[in-house]
């Protein structure tokens, strides 16, 4: 369902968990559907050799994850812009909740359009990304 | 590099929402997704990651015959890494994507770069940190922009004599 302009305020929020307890499993599964296969995020005794305490996320598996809470937020297709900023490393084991607030309300060319501000933070409440986002929206 | 053909299947893009968690129908039931304002299946907002597949030169995917810098008899195998995921940007800063549609299976696209702005800024530590933008434009069969898809890289330029 997507968002109608006279059913929103500026300063509303929609908070989301994105993910639980994160498995190298679907580190694993980002990888493989990314095709980012680097060994930072999957190649245990290669992290460690490099120095890390171990394997970790990629960015764009963070973007991605706070990307589903932005969909279920704005509704489908609806985003004409979206951009993170990675501020922390993800690890196996985090929960991440993603937060989104409405920033501005506008129109351009006839079309009403929400902007929308972006902190996704660890179950430590450390944000690990930031960011912003364009929707349209309904009028 | 530039990728000269991506067909956006649906067999991917179902593969993509389940390593994001994502149960949501449009990204997988055809028929839930007609009957929605989309009219059909669409992909998640960050699909177009997964044109990395068809880059043949992708230096994060090992090949065959090519050495591959990842563990195998030992923690850290004989190739080189690049410099960053990515490859060789410096440290990935940030990724921003421009939606002029969204994408669709049985889409064949085709990827144009070129770099965008740079700028620098005095890093908190001395030094001067190097930002550059590289823009890949995702352009359809009709050569129609589809995505943008901008990845900002920042790398560190230590002075001489400071």
């Amino acid at each position: 369902m997507a968002l109608r302009r006279s059913q929103l305020a500026v300063g509303q929020s929609h908070q989301e968990v994105v993910v639980e307890n994160l498995t190298r499993t679907q580190i694993v599964m980002y990888a493989g559907a990314s095709g980012d296969f680097h060994p930072f995020h999957s190649d245990e005794r290669y992290a460690r050799a490099m120095g890390l305490p171990g394997v970790f996320a990629h960015g764009m598996l963070t973007m991605g994850l706070t990307g589903k809470a932005l969909s279920n937020f704005v509704g489908d297709g609806r985003l004409t812009h979206y951009a993170a900023r990675f501020v922390s490393q993800v690890w196996p084991g985090d929960t991440l909740i993603a937060r989104i607030e409405v920033k501005a309300l506008r129109e351009q060319a006839a079309q009403s359009l929400a902007d929308l501000e972006i902190t996704t933070r660890n179950q430590k409440g450390e944000a690990v990304l930031t960011g912003s986002a364009t929707a349209r929206i309904d009028a | 590099m530039a990728v000269e053909r991506f067909p956006v299947e649906a067999g991917q893009i179902l593969q993509f929402a389940r390593a994001l968690g994502d149960a949501n129908p449009i990204y997988s039931d055809e028929a839930y997704a007609r009957g929605t304002e989309l009219g059909g299946i669409v992909a998640p907002p960050t699909f177009s990651q997964a044109s990395q597949h068809f880059d043949p030169e992708f230096p994060l995917r090992p090949r065959p015959g090519r050495p591959w810098f990842g563990s195998a008899a030992e923690d850290k195998g004989p190739g080189a890494a690049p410099g960053s995921e990515g490859g060789g940007i410096g440290l990935y800063a940030e990724h921003r994507f421009v939606y002029h549609r969204h994408l669709r299976p049985g889409d064949v696209l085709h990827t144009r770069q070129h770099p965008g702005e740079s700028w620098e800024k005095e890093g908190r530590r001395g030094g001067r940190l190097r930002f550059q933008e590289y823009v890949t434009e995702f352009l359809d069969a009709q050569d129609s922009l589809v995505l943008e898809s901008i990845v900002v890289g920042v790398t560190t330029e230590k002075q001489v004599g400071e």
